[in-house]
This record gives C-alpha cells, sequence and structure tokens, in this order.
C-alpha cells in the first residue's frame, strides 16, 4: 500500500499542494454531472463490438474490451476551513489482444465512435506483434466460459453522489469542530468516493456490464504539547468500504463497545474523532513502552493490515512466480511449499479465506476484469498452505482449469492484472469474546488501529505500529502505552496465533491504496477478521532521543 | 494539433484561454505529455504501454472565491466551456481565507531539462534496449525483470496578470533485478536520465548481474549497530524523508521534526553533522529541473541545509504572508554535496562494516524523529580490512536519518540516483555511517 500517494492526493504532503493529483486523464467536473448516466448498455456492446472485430481481422487469438467511467469526489477540509472540494470523472477504453502468443494493450481517451474502438485494437495488435520477439512461450489463456450479457451493481442503500455536498461538508466541520473542542490544535478530514462504471466484453462471447461504489471518511488529529514539543496523532478507526452513504449512518448495532468504540458497518464520525482528541493529548502521558516478548490481542482495525502484507500479497501467484521481482518482489510462498501439503502457515485456528463476492467489500464484484464470475476459495485451511490467487494467464501452473477471477485494472487507461481479493481469517468455530480472550493474557498488548507498516520483498520479516496501545497485565487493561511496534516472521507469527474471537467482532478494515505493477497501480481491497490473539510476539521501543 | 506545445503554441493556447475569462483573476495550467513503457520477467516481456496526454486548468477567482476546472479537449468550445465552468465552482464556492492571488510576471532562470533522443523513443527502441539487458541475463541463465520508462512532454501556465511560463523535459528511467534461478542471489540497478543516449542497458545490467552472483549463499551476522556504507541508492529513500518534512508551516504547527519547544521551528539550529550540504539548483546541468513551481514562483538556487545548519524551510505564499516572511516554493530537485571518494575508496578505507546497495519498504515510525524502519534488499555485504569479505543476509533497521547524518564518517563523489520509492531522482553522494541501528533479521533475498 503506498500511503505516500494518498497523502498527496488528498494534498496532506509536506508541499501542501491542495488539488489532488487527478487520476490519468480525468476532468473535474460539477457535482450534478457525476449524477448523469453513461453510455447506454447498448452503446456500449456496439463499440465493444466494433474492437473485437477489428482486433480478430488483424490477427488476434483473444481480445476483450474494457470501456470505463470512472468517477471521484474529494470533499477535504482542515480545522474550520474547507480546503477542497474535487469532483472528477474519466472515460475511455482500453483494448486487450493476444496476438502471436503475446499480450499487447491500447487504450484510448473518450472513444466516442467505432472507428476509434477499432484504431485501438489495431494498435493493441500491432504491440504484441512488436513484442512477441521477446517471448520465449506464448501466453497460456484459462478456457473461460462467456455469459452473454450479464450485469452486477453493487448492493448499495445510499449513493453517495446523490448526497448534497453541503451535507457531507457539514459533517466534516463538526468533526473538526468536536476534535477541537476536544483537546486537538488540528484536524484533518476527507471524504472521498468512487464510482466504477466498467463495462467488459470478449471475443469468449461475455458482455458485463457493472456498477461499483465505495467510500471513505477518514480524519488525523492532532494533540500538541507546548512544553515539550512534542506531538501526538490519532487516525480514524474507519474503513474504507464498498458501500454508499449508508456507511455514515450512526447505528448502535454496528458499534462494538470496550475500551474504544470501534465500528462494523455504520461508522459514527463525531463520536470516534471525539474519542480520538482525548486519546492523542492521552498519549502524552501514556508509559513509554518497555521492550521484550508479549502476548498480543489485535483488533480487526489493526489485524486487517497485517494480513493484507503478511498473506494476502504473499500469495498472489504472480508474485511467486518472479512477475513482480524488480519492484514488489517474490515471495516466501513457494510452489514446492504449496504442493508438499503440509506447509503450516499457521497455527489450526488459522482459515484464511479469499473472497470476491463479500457484501460492503472493497473487492466485491460480479465478474472480474478478464471476464470471469467471481467466488471464494480457501488459501490457508487449518492452518495449512492449500492455494494461491491466480488469473487466466498463470492459473495452470498450479493445476487449476478456471481463473479464480481476481483480475483488475485501475483505470480504463491500465492493464489489468492478477490483484488480490479480499483476503480474510475466519472467525473461531468456538464462542469467545474480547473480554474472555483478554482475561487469560497474563502479559500482553492490545492494539487497536493500524500505523507504520513495512514487510520484506518476500514477505517473511515485517514490522507493524498502531493507533492505541494498552497494556494487559493478569487479565486487566491497566493503561495506555505508547513507542511500541512489533517485529515478527510471518510464518513465526501465524503459528503463535493461539485464538480467534467469534463471529459477533468480525470486522472488515482495508486499504484504498494498494499499489503494484509498474507503473504502478493502486486497486481497493478488504480484509476481515475477529480479534486475535498472538503470543510471545517481540515488541520494540520506537522513542528515539534527538 | 500536436500533444508537446512549443513554447509560441502554448503561449497563443493560454492567451486564447485567458481573453474568455471575466472573473477578478484568472491563472491556467497547461501540460502535455507522452509516456511509454516495457515491462519484462522471467527473462521475457510481460507487459508495455504507451499513454498520450495533455490537461489544461483553470483557476477562476472573485474575490477570495475560488473554483478550478480541468478539460483534456481544446476546441474552442471546450476551452470556453472550461473557463465558464471554473468561474461557476468559484461563484458557488465557500470564501478561501488562504487565497492570496495571482503573481505577476517573473524572471525565471534557464534549465536544459529537453533531450531529442528521450523525446525521439518508439517501441521499436525500448525492445531493443531491453534485448540488450537480456542477453546479458539469458546468457547467465539468471533471471531477469526490470522496467523502463520514458516521457517528454512540457507545463506551462499564464494568468492575468500578465505572467506566463514554459518548460518543456524528458526523462528516461530504467531499473532491473537479477536473481539467480536458485532464488539465494538477487542485484539490483536503477538508472534515470533526462538524455536517453546516456543509458547504457548493458553496463547497468551487468551491475545488477554482479550483485546477483555475489549476493548468493549470505550468512547471518547479528543484528546490532554497524558501520554501514551506503551505495546512493540506499541513501536516497531515507534523505526523501527529511525533504518531505522541510515545510515552514508544519514547523511551525508544532507537528514536525522541524518544530521544538515553545512554538519555535529549528530554522538555523545546526542538526546534522558540518559536512552535510543539501540545496536545489533547477539548472544543475546533471539534475534539470524546471526553474519555476505549480503557482508560478521562480525556483532559484537554495541552501536547505548548509554545513549541517538549516538554512529554510519552504512557506507557501500564503503562510508567509501570514508569518511576514519571504515565500519560498518547494524545490523540483535536490542535491547533496559530497567529496571525491569512489565506493571503492569507501570501502577500503574501512576495517569493519556493511554494504548497503538497496533499502526496501521505507515508512516512518515515528515523524517526531523521522525514526524510519525498513529492510536492506537485493545485495549486502559484510567488509573487513577494506575488503568485501562475504554477502549478508538482509537487516530490518530501525534508523532516522537525522541521528545518522549526526554520525557521519564520510562522503563520496555524488551522483544521479533514482528513489525506488518516489521514482525520482537526485544528485547523492555514497555515505559511510557509523552505529547505524539493524534491529532483526530477515530471511528474504
Amino acid at each position: 500500500m503506498n500511503r505516500r500517494d494518498f497523502n498527496q492526493l488528498i494534498g496532506m504532503g509536506a508541499a501542501g499542494i491542495l488539488l489532488p493529483n487527478l487520476p490519468a486523464f480525468s476532468r473535474t467536473v460539477s457535482p450534478e454531472a457525476l449524477l448523469e448516466a453513461g453510455i447506454d448498455v447498448a452503446v456500449k456492446k456496439r463499440l465493444a463490438d466494433a474492437a473485437l472485430n477489428a482486433a480478430k481481422s488483424k490477427g488476434a487469438s483473444y481480445t476483450d474490451v474494457r470501456i470505463g467511467r470512472y468517477l471521484n469526489q474529494f470533499v477535504i477540509t482542515r480545522e474550520d476551513k474547507v480546503q477542497n472540494i474535487v469532483n472528477t470523472e474519466s472515460y475511455g477504453v482500453g483494448v486487450r489482444v493476444i496476438a502471436d502468443g503475446c499480450w499487447g494493450f491500447a487504450a484510448v481517451v473518450d472513444a466516442k465512435n467505432e472507428a476509434d474502438m477499432a484504431k485501438a485494437a489495431e494498435k493493441a495488435v500491432a504491440i504484441a506483434k512488436a513484442n512477441a520477439r521477446l517471448m520465449k512461450e506464448p501466453v497460456q489463456l484459462a478456457p473461460q466460459k462467456g455469459y452473454g450479457e450479464v450485469s452486477w451493481k453493487a448492493p448499495i442503500k445510499r449513493n453517495a453522489f446523490e448526497v448534497p455536498i453541503k451535507e457531507k461538508v457539514d459533517l466534516l466541520l463538526s468533526v473538526n469542530s468536536a476534535a477541537l473542542q476536544n483537546g486537538a490544535n488540528y484536524v484533518n478530514s476527507v471524504m472521498f468516493m468512487v464510482n466504477e462504471q466498467k463495462y467488459f466484453a470478449s471475443s469468449d462471447g461475455t458482455y458485463a456490464d457493472q456498477d461499483i461504489h465505495r467510500i471513505w471518511p477518514n480524519f488525523t488529529v492532532t494533540a500538541i504539547d507546548p512544553k515539550t514539543g512534542k506531538f501526538e496523532t490519532r487516525n480514524t478507526l474507519s474503513s474504507p468500504m464498498g458501500m454508499g452513504y449508508e456507511y455514515l449512518q450512526v447505528n448502535p448495532a454496528d458499534k462494538v463497545t470496550g475500551i474504544t468504540t470501534r465500528y462494523n458497518k455504520g461508522y459514527d464520525m463525531l463520536e470516534d474523532v471525539t474519542a480520538a482528541a482525548k486519546q492523542a493529548r492521552a498519549k502524552h502521558a501514556a508509559k513509554s513502552v518497555e521492550a521484550g516478548k508479549y502476548d498480543l490481542v489485535l483488533d480487526p482495525s489493526h489485524l486487517w493490515l497485517t494480513i493484507h502484507e503478511s498473506v494476502g500479497h504473499p500469495l498472489e501467484l504472480d508474485r511467486v512466480l518472479g512477475y513482480e521481482a524488480n519492484f514488489a518482489g517474490t515471495s516466501f510462498a513457494t510452489l514446492d511449499k504449496w504442493q508438499s501439503k503440509n506447509f503450516n502457515y499457521g497455527s489450526k485456528q488459522v482459515n484464511l479465506i479469499a473472497d470476491k463476492t463479500q457484501v460492503g467489500s472493497l473487492g466485491a464484484v460480479g465478474y472480474d476484469d478478464e471476464g470471469v464470475k467471481t467466488k471464494q476459495w480457501d488459501l490457508v485451511k487449518d492452518g495449512t498452505l492449500v492455494n494461491y490467487q491466480a488469473i487466466r494467464d498463470q492459473v495452470h501452473i498450479i493445476g487449476e482449469k478456471e481463473s479464480q477471477g481476481c483480475c483488475y485494472a485501475d483505470s480504463w487507461s491500465s492493464v489489468q492484472f492478477q490483484r488480490m481479493a479480499n483476503v480474510s481469517l475466519a472467525a473461531g468455530k468456538t464462542p469467545l469474546s474480547v473480554q474472555e480472550m483478554i482475561k487469560d493474557v497474563k502479559k500482553g498488548i492490545y492494539i487497536i488501529g493500524d500505523g507504520s507498516f513495512s514487510i520484506d520483498q518476500q514477505r517473511y520479516n515485517f514490522q507493524f505500529g498502531g493507533q492505541l496501545f494498552y497494556e494487559i497485565k493478569n487479565g486487566e487493561i491497566v493503561g495506555m502505552l505508547k513507542d511500541v511496534a512489533y517485529q515478527s516472521n510471518t510464518q513465526e507469527f501465524w503459528n503463535s496465533c493461539a485464538q480467534v474471537c467469534d463471529e459477533r467482532d468480525y470486522r472488515l478494515g482495508g486499504s484504498f491504496f494498494d499499489g503494484k505493477g509498474q507503473p504502478s497501480q493502486s486497486s481497493a481491497v478488504s480484509h476481515g477478521s475477529s480479534t486475535a490473539r498472538f503470543n510471545g510476539v517481540n515488541v520494540i521501543n520506537t522513542a528515539r532521543k534527538i | 494539433m500536436a500533444i508537446i506545445l512549443t513554447e509560441a503554441e502554448a503561449k497563443a493556447l493560454l492567451t486564447k484561454v485567458l481573453s474568455y475569462s471575466k472573473a477578478d483573476e484568472c491563472e491556467v495550467n497547461l501540460i502535455g505529455e507522452e509516456r511509454g513503457n516495457l515491462r519484462y520477467a522471467r527473462n521475457e516481456v510481460s507487459t508495455s504501454g504507451s499513454l498520450i496526454n495533455q490537461n489544461l486548468q483553470v483557476q477562476s477567482a472573485f474575490g477570495k472565491k475560488v473554483g478550478v476546472a480541468t478539460i483534456d479537449e481544446f476546441d474552442d468550445a471546450s476551452l470556453e466551456k472550461v473557463v465558464r465552468r471554473s468561474e461557476e465552482l468559484a461563484k458557488l464556492a465557500p470564501e478561501n481565507p488562504e487565497y492570496v492571488g495571482v503573481l505577476g510576471p517573473q524572471q525565471y532562470l534557464k534549465s536544459n531539462g529537453f533531450f531529442d533522443s528521450t523525446a525521439k523513443v518508439t517501441p521499436d527502441t525500448r525492445a531493443d534496449v531491453v534485448a540488450k539487458s537480456l542477453e546479458l541475463s539469458r546468457a547467465e541463465n539468471l533471471a531477469a525483470a526490470g522496467f523502463l520508462q520514458d516521457n517528454y512532454g512540457y507545463s506551462a501556465m499564464m494568468n492575468s496578470k500578465g505572467l506566463f511560463a514554459y518548460y518543456p523535459s524528458t526523462n528516461v528511467n530504467f531499473s532491473l533485478t537479477v536473481r539467480t534461478n536458485d532464488g539465494k542471489g538477487s542485484g539490483y540497478v536503477a538508472r534515470g536520465y533526462s538524455d536517453f543516449n546516456k543509458l547504457d542497458t548493458a553496463a547497468a545490467t551487468r551491475i545488477a548481474i554482479q550483485k546477483a552472483k555475489g549476493s548468493a549463499e549470505a550468512r547471518a551476522i547479528e543484528p546490532g549497530k554497524y558501520t554501514v556504507i551506503l551505495e546512493p541508492t540506499a541513501a536516497v529513500v531515507l534523505l526523501e524523508n527529511i525533504f518531505y518534512n522541510m515545510d515552514a508551516r508544519s514547523a511551525d504547527e508544532g507537528r514536525s521534526y522541524f518544530s521544538k519547544a515553545g512554538g519555535k521551528s529549528r530554522m538555523g539550529d545546526k542538526i546534522v553533522d558540518e559536512r552535510v550540504t543539501i540545496y536545489s539548483d533547477p539548472t544543475n546541468p546533471e539534475l534539470p529541473a524546471s526553474p519555476w513551481s505549480g503557482d508560478g514562483q521562480a525556483q532559484a538556487k537554495t541552501m536547505w541545509i548548509e554545513k549541517g545548519v538549516v538554512k529554510n524551510l519552504a512557506y507557501s505564499r500564503y503562510w508567509a504572508q501570514k508569518q511576514g516572511k519571504k515565500p519560498l516554493p518547494y524545490p523540483n530537485n535536490m542535491i547533496m554535496a559530497g567529496g571525491t571518494a569512489s565506493l571503492e575508496d569507501m570501502i577500503k578505507s574501512t576495517q569493519r562494516g556493511i554494504l548497503v546497495t538497496k533499502l526496501w519498504y521505507i515508512r516512518e515510525v515515528d515523524p517526531q524523529t523521522i525514526l524510519l524502519t525498513g529492510l536492506t534488499r537485493d545485495g549486502t555485504f559484510y567488509i573487513e580490512n577494506g575488503k568485501i569479505k562475504h554477502p549478508v543476509k538482509n537487516f530490518r533497521f530501525n534508523e532516522s536519518p537525522i541521528i545518522m547524518l549526526n554520525n557521519l564518517e564520510s562522503l563520496g563523489k555524488p551522483e544521479r540516483v533514482l528513489s525506488t520509492e518516489s521514482d525520482q531522482n537526485y544528485l547523492i553522494p555514497p555515505m559511510k555511517i557509523r552505529e547505524f541501528t539493524f534491529t532483526s533479521l530477515s530471511d528474504a533475498v
């Protein structure tokens, strides 16, 4: 995940630029334009057929066409000011072909007629033929049946783009005001909304029209101690979700109470920022952690990122095979470990599931970006590595006959490739609450919220921070800690998993900006879990004197 | 119309856009670019692409009410439409108390960042230079994964107070990871140039091959504090985190490393070893950069840290006005001065230490001290009595670049280097640092 991109995007980077770096080819539009209907599906089919036919006549053995309209809205505020409101729209077409056994791709902005489509298809074929001389073996594409004309819509209740800007601004400014009243010196808050209107057509005979929505309300509060010159921050405990504006509907049933309130599918932003301001202030007086081994109790608002980095990424087959060696890296989870059928990825409590269908998740779609119907599958079962995430041109390597449906491109102008499905830790099968889990911990730390994160290029050694740290002594929470980070090794860590709370505690966390590929593409993905306990993990103290 | 406009064409287009304006103030930014790339892995091409982009952004202001609109179609009707839309948005917007108005005409330095050699790259040129790299890795039975990306374009701006700026530029970045087929060795190289003719993919590939072979059979040594020699590729990703923090507003607000007790900033303080000097200069021939910033401010040679002392922090025009200071735009390049020693000289003068060729997954752990974590990658070596003895397993580090630059032993000769974290180019010397903190071992190769 690339947080720096996000900071630049919303203008919180050091340069203090207020205009986000807009996605390629996007233009700013009025909020009303975001509600205009896109191109009619019959027209999209006609345009797609033009590209499919042109590519075939130039010698392509396979072609897919993606006609995409991508809408974004950002509302960006700090303290009592609206810094920016940006609405963007990006429309265009990407055509991907196989010709002479090699992939070729070409994209065209604002394609409006059959001639534009044919030109893009011909260019893609020409590129494939030019690059074929650098190939050793032809691309092997898993067969895929055509589904005919199909559609899928995210099951949202309230389209965030239909909510008046004023309502969003009022919410963020009242959030900022609550932060300042409760001890924060500064507060930045952002509402980020996405709508992907995607049409996919392939020479296999699928024509899929899809409508995807995502939302992420978030903030950072800063509390300064002028005497010492120290500052502390606390970030939002919200999650980016595959939902509409209903995510901001306050609903008691979606609140998880405890040492601090956490949220499931309804986020109370005002309540969270009020707590955040007090907690940022309280961090100044918190005890600096003593380095050593601790049992960790990890909340889903924290654990999602550890799952993302130490399970989601190493089990991407393209990484395992070396396709990402020059950037994101390869993987320790090599094919021989999977073939052995006895590689202990984790303890018996650990069941990790890939899923492109989970309702409300960031990764949910009906069909992936190469026309494969989405599904759920096991990656780690009762602790043993059983599968990877793979797409059509690689799935034959693991002996599967069909793709797992996790292919994605972040824009019509980007070429689609294997991206992480939602990867989640299954809830524990025996009833267990968080309180019951903590009661058994003698020397531990309870971590809530995600913080600093870093992992090596094969996904062995990692280090994670968090937002809130609470010391557990003899089954009781005794106070707040600071300067906490834990370091471990993926296999050792997941094998130290002693307990997972039951499904009552199951929640989704996630990332809006998972970076992969060159040029880098961004993907949104969720990771669910219940609170889980990991025994004897190495904790370091991150305070330094300068 | 061509995508890449000449200065005269850009001026004519911008003048036309401004002629549609009815606002109190109007400012227009324009860009055009063509990009191409070729990616390969497992010794064969995996993906390639090209991108043509043009964009025009109009900012209109009525008093302190500001609206921005963008468009990528440049016919007259579209140009007028985008001006009207920015004016409509401005009228609807709340007053922006931080709006300080547009600048009048400015004088800019000359900087040559445009090279025909890069502008003329075709898909075939890309395939040719990648083929030169692939021949070498295939011949050695090693697995190569690489990425070549070139772009050429221009940016221009004009406003209703008569400011006009134009800057054409080109760039090519090449990076390559070579791995041994048993997965025990891995080597990396990255090169960035404005001039495509300077790129020698075969020479670069030989470096990655040497590191891949040399790093196999790495031995584990205990984590702890070591003298390290950081190659520029490794050093730059740490230094960048100092650069990102050199903002006056966050320092004055008390929420940055550059803040200190009592609401003061570290401006004028000696924060690192006196041999450390970091500056920006858009006219540097090795690292040319735009002589103006996006709001039209002129970029000049600027000292940021001189002989260890903080000389400047970036002031936005708003923050400068509020604090009664001179505005200073965030720089378009960064250069760290060094010495004359080669990397080999630095190794020769080291009794016991570790050569770090690349660092990876750098994240800030504590913004208060700029404490960073990350790992070594693609070739880490143990030095004894002035010689590289053997490769060592990768380490995780937890270190602040501020502490690191206080523990400076020596600096080598600066070279142009591509950051693996941000894709930006810098001029940075190799550096020898004592007591660099490695906190754990990694099995990753």
